[in-house]
C-alpha cells in the first residue's frame, strides 16, 4: 500500500522540486530587471516569505540584505495564516475533482472557469432570494442552486459530446467565454443594486457561509473535505464509478461489457460540473455577492490539482493543499521579496511540465520505481481528439 | 414587395439581409472580417500543420500569447533604443514592427520546439503538452509583464489603401476592398493558406505529411522520417503560431494585455475541424466564426434602418450591458453550434494525436 503509494506519488514529488529550481531561476532573473544586479539569495527569501505566508512558520530575518537563520513562529500568525491556506485549498479541491473525475472517465473537462462562473452566478441569485431564511435553509438553498448550477453547465459539453462528437476540449472552452460574457451582462443591466460603487448583486446575507474558525474558516471547507472520500466511494467502490474508470481505460471495452458510454459521458461532465459549480458557490458565498467582473482562476488551476494528484481523490487533497498554500503565501511573497505572485503560476506550469515529460524526470533522477497505470484515460481523451462518435 | 419588409420576424430577415448587402458594399464589415478571422486562420494553420502529421496541439492559445508578448516586448525595445523613425511608405512598417515581427514567429517555433519535443520524442500525452503549454504561457507572460511593467509602444502597423476606382468597382468592389484594405500580417494570411493548400496536396513534402498522419508504420516502412518529419512540421506550425501573435500586439493593438488572446486559439481548434483539415476550409470557418464578431461592431456603430434598427436601439437602451456582451459571446456561440453541428461528420487524420514507436516488441 505504502509501497504502491510512493510509486505514485515519486514523481510529483520530484517535479515540484525541480519546478522549485527553475522558479528560482526566474526569480534571479527578476532581480536582474527590478535591481539591476544578481541576487542569488533571492529565491530562498522569496519561498521563505512565500511559506511563512502560507503557513505563519518563519525561519530566516533578512536585515540590510544580509540573510540570517532564525526559526520563529507567531502562533497567532500561524493560525491565522493556515487557516487562509486552508480556505484558499477547498474551492481548489473541488475544482480539482471536476477535472479529476472527468479524467477518470476519459474526458477533459477544462470548462472549469465557467462552471465556477455559473455556479457561483446562481449560488449568488439564490442566496439573495432566501437572504432573509434562517441561516441553515439559506446556505442549503445557495450551495445547491450553485452547484446545480454548475452541474448545468457541465451537462451541455457532456450531451454535445455525446450526442454529437463535439470535443469538449473546444466547447467547454468556447462555452467559458460564452459564460463570462453573459453574466458580466446580466449583472450590468438585471441584478445590479443600487449603491455599491461597482455593479454587483445583491447580499446574499443569510446564505453566507457561516465562520466555523478563525477569520475565515468556513463551512465550505468541511463541504469539499467531505467530498474527497465521498469521491473516492464513487469512484473505487460503486458500479457507477467502475462504468465510470471502464470507460476512461477503455470506450470500447465498456460499450462490449453493456456499458453506454453515452449516458456515462453524460453523467461524468455533468458531475465535473457540479464539483466546479460548488467551487464557485465557496467562492461567492464567502463574497457575500457577485461582482460583475469576477476574475477566478480557481477553475484553470483544477487541471494542474487534477493532474498532479494523478486523478485520484487523495492524490488531489494534497495537490490542492500545495497550491492552495502556494495562493495564501503568494501576497506575503510579493511584499517582502518583491517577486510577482504571478511566479506561481508559472511554477505551476513548469510542475506539469515535468510531469509530462514524466520519462525525462525518471531517466533523469534514476527513479527505478514501475510507472503507474495512470496514462490510459489521458489517452482515451487525446483518441476522441476531432470527434469519435460515442455510440 | 414593400409589405414583405413590415411582416414583423420575416420583415426582420428581409431588412437583416439587406443592410448585411448594404454594410458590406458601404461599411468595412467584410475588410474587418477578414482581420479579425487573421489570428483565427493562422492559429488553424497551426493547428492544420500539426494535425495532418499526427500531432494534435492545443496548445496554440499559449503559443500566441507567448509570441505576442515577445514580439511586443522586442518591438517595444528597438524603438526606443532607435528614437523616432520615418515609417516606410507601405503597411508603415519600422525597423521596430519588423523585428517585432521576427521575434514573435522565432518564439512561436521556440514553444513549438517544446511541444514537438514532448509530443514526439519523449511520447507525452499530446492534450497534456498543449495544456502545459497554456498554463506556462498565461503564467509566464502575466509575470514577465508585472516585472517589466512595459510602457509605451512600437505602434502598429498600417493597413494598404487600395486605390478608391478599385473599391468602388461595381459587384466586385467589396472583393478588392477586403484583401487589399488589409494590414501585411491579415494579407500573409491569404498567401500561406493558398500556398499550404496546394503544397499539401499536390507535392511531395504534402503527401508524405498526410501519410505520417494516417499511417506512420507505413510511411516508415517507405522510408519516411516520422520524426523528423513531425518535428519540421511542429516547428513550421509555430510560425503560424507567432504570426498570430504579432497580429494581436504589432498589427491589431498596440499593446499586451495579460490573456488577450481570449480562446482565439481554440475557436483557431474548431476552425481546424470545420474544415476539415485543409488550409482553406479552416480559413472559411475563421472567417464564417469572425464574421459574427465583425456585424456585431458593423451594427452597433452603424445601426440598421427600419423596424430592425427601432428594435436592436430599443434593446440597446433597455440592457446596454447585455446588447455589448452578446456581440461580444457571438463567435463563441457560433463556433460551438458549427462544431456540433459539423463535426460527426468530419474525419481526423487517423494517427492524429498518437505517439510514433519505431519498434515494437512484438
Amino acid at each position: 500500500m505504502l509501497r504502491k503509494a510512493w510509486a505514485l506519488a515519486v514523481v510529483p514529488l520530484a517535479s515540484i522540486v525541480l519546478a522549485l529550481l527553475v522558479g528560482s531561476i526566474l526569480i534571479i532573473a527578476s532581480s536582474v530587471i527590478t535591481t539591476g544586479s544578481i541576487d542569488l539569495m533571492l529565491p530562498i527569501v522569496a519561498y521563505e516569505s512565500l511559506f511563512e505566508g502560507a503557513t505563519g512558520i518563519s525561519f530566516l530575518t533578512v536585515d540590510n540584505g544580509s540573510v540570517s537563520f532564525d526559526f520563529a513562529i507567531d502562533g497567532e500568525r500561524a493560525a491565522r495564516n493556515l487557516t487562509s491556506t486552508i480556505a484558499a485549498t477547498s474551492p481548489l479541491i473541488l475544482t480539482g475533482l471536476a477535472v479529476g473525475v472527468g479524467f477518470q472517465a476519459g474526458l477533459f473537462n477544462i470548462g472549469g472557469t465557467g462552471q465556477v462562473l455559473i455556479g457561483g452566478f446562481f449560488a449568488a441569485l439564490a442566496g439573495a432570494a432566501v437572504a432573509d431564511l434562517p441561516v441553515p435553509i439559506a446556505v442549503a438553498v445557495a450551495v445547491v442552486a450553485g452547484g446545480l448550477g454548475g452541474a448545468l453547465y457541465g451537462f451541455i459539453p457532456g450531451a454535445l459530446k455525446a450526442f454529437t462528437g463535439a470535443h469538449e476540449v473546444v466547447s467547454t472552452i468556447m462555452l467559458n467565454s460564452l459564460a463570462a460574457f453573459v453574466i458580466v451582462g446580466l449583472v450590468n443591466d438585471v441584478f445590479k443594486i443600487v449603491g455599491p460603487s461597482f455593479a454587483r448583486t445583491a447580499d446574499v446575507g443569510n446564505a453566507a457561509l457561516p465562520i466555523l474558525f478563525g477569520r475565515n474558516g468556513h463551512l465550505g471547507i468541511l463541504v469539499a473535505l467531505a467530498l474527497v472520500p465521498i469521491t473516492w466511494f464513487l469512484l473505487y467502490k460503486t458500479t457507477l464509478g467502475f462504468e465510470i474508470r471502464t470507460t476512461g481505460a477503455n470506450p470500447s471495452a465498456a460499450r462490449y461489457a453493456g456499458m453506454s458510454p453515452r449516458r456515462l459521458i453524460i453523467l461524468t461532465m455533468s458531475l465535473c460540473g457540479l464539483f466546479a459549480g460548488l467551487a464557485g458557490t465557496l467562492e461567492i458565498l464567502t463574497l457575500g455577492y457577485y461582482p460583475a467582473v469576477f476574475g477566478t482562476t480557481i477553475g484553470f488551476a483544477g487541471i494542474t490539482v487534477a493532474l498532479l494528484g494523478r486523478s485520484h481523490p487523495v492524490g488531489i487533497l494534497f495537490a490542492a493543499l500545495l497550491l492552495g498554500a502556494m495562493r495564501a503565501g503568494a501576497p506575503n511573497m510579493q511584499i517582502q521579496a518583491g517577486v510577482p505572485v504571478e511566479i506561481i503560476d508559472v511554477i505551476q506550469g513548469v510542475i506539469l511540465l515535468f510531469l509530462a515529460a514524466e520519462v525525462v524526470v525518471r531517466r533523469l533522477l534514476r527513479i527505478k520505481t514501475a510507472a503507474p497505470g495512470a496514462v490510459a484515460e489521458l489517452d482515451t481523451v487525446t483518441k476522441t481528439y476531432g470527434g469519435e462518435r460515442a455510440a | 414587395m414593400d409589405f414583405l419588409f413590415q411582416l414583423p420576424l420575416l420583415g426582420f430577415v428581409f431588412q437583416f439581409f439587406a443592410y448585411l448587402i448594404d454594410a458590406i458594399a458601404t461599411t468595412n464589415l467584410a475588410p474587418q472580417t477578414l482581420a479579425l478571422a487573421t489570428p483565427i486562420a493562422l492559429g488553424a494553420l497551426c493547428g492544420v500543420m500539426n494535425e495532418r502529421s499526427g500531432v494534435v496541439n492545443i496548445g496554440i492559445e499559449g503559443m500566441m500569447l507567448i509570441a505576442a508578448f515577445s514580439g511586443f516586448m522586442a518591438a517595444l525595445i528597438v524603438s526606443e533604443a532607435m528614437g523616432p523613425v520615418e515609417p516606410a511608405p507601405i503597411f508603415g512598417a519600422t525597423p521596430a514592427l519588423v523585428i517585432g515581427v521576427i521575434a514573435a514567429i522565432v518564439s512561436g517555433m521556440t514553444v513549438s520546439l517544446l511541444h514537438a519535443w514532448l509530443s514526439v520524442s519523449v511520447r507525452a500525452n499530446q492534450i497534456i503538452s498543449g495544456t502545459v503549454i497554456n498554463i506556462i504561457a498565461v503564467g509566464l507572460t502575466g509575470y514577465l509583464n508585472r516585472l517589466i511593467k512595459p510602457t509605451g509602444s512600437a505602434g502598429t502597423f498600417d493597413s494598404f489603401d487600395p486605390p478608391d476606382w478599385l473599391v468602388d468597382l461595381p459587384v466586385v468592389g467589396w472583393l478588392f476592398n477586403m484583401f487589399l484594405s488589409a494590414g501585411p500580417i491579415t494579407m500573409s494570411v491569404i498567401v500561406f493558406v493558398v500556398i499550404l493548400q496546394v503544397l499539401l496536396f499536390r507535392s511531395r513534402w504534402g503527401l508524405r505529411t498526410r501519410a505520417v498522419g494516417e499511417h506512420p508504420r507505413a510511411a516508415d516502412t517507405v522510408g519516411i522520417n516520422v520524426f523528423a518529419l513531425r518535428y519540421r512540421n511542429v516547428i513550421i506550425g509555430g510560425v503560424f503560431a507567432g504570426l498570430a501573435g504579432a497580429w494581436l500586439t504589432l498589427e491589431y493593438n498596440s499593446s499586451f494585455q495579460n490573456n488577450m488572446t481570449a480562446n482565439r486559439g481554440f475557436i483557431a481548434l474548431a476552425a481546424v475541424i470545420f474544415g476539415r483539415w485543409t488550409p482553406i476550409g479552416a480559413f472559411g470557418g475563421a472567417l464564417l466564426f469572425m464574421f459574427s464578431e465583425a456585424l456585431g461592431i458593423a451594427i452597433r456603430s452603424n445601426p440598421p434602418p427600419g423596424d430592425l434598427g427601432v428594435f436592436l436601439s430599443g434593446i440597446q437602451a433597455t440592457y446596454p450591458s447585455l446588447y455589448n456582451n452578446f456581440f461580444g459571446a457571438l463567435p463563441y456561440l457560433l463556433t460551438l453550434i458549427v462544431l456540433a453541428g459539423v463535426v460527426g461528420r468530419s474525419i481526423p487524420p487517423a494517427a492524429d494525436g498518437l505517439p510514433y514507436e519505431k519498434e515494437r516488441a512484438t
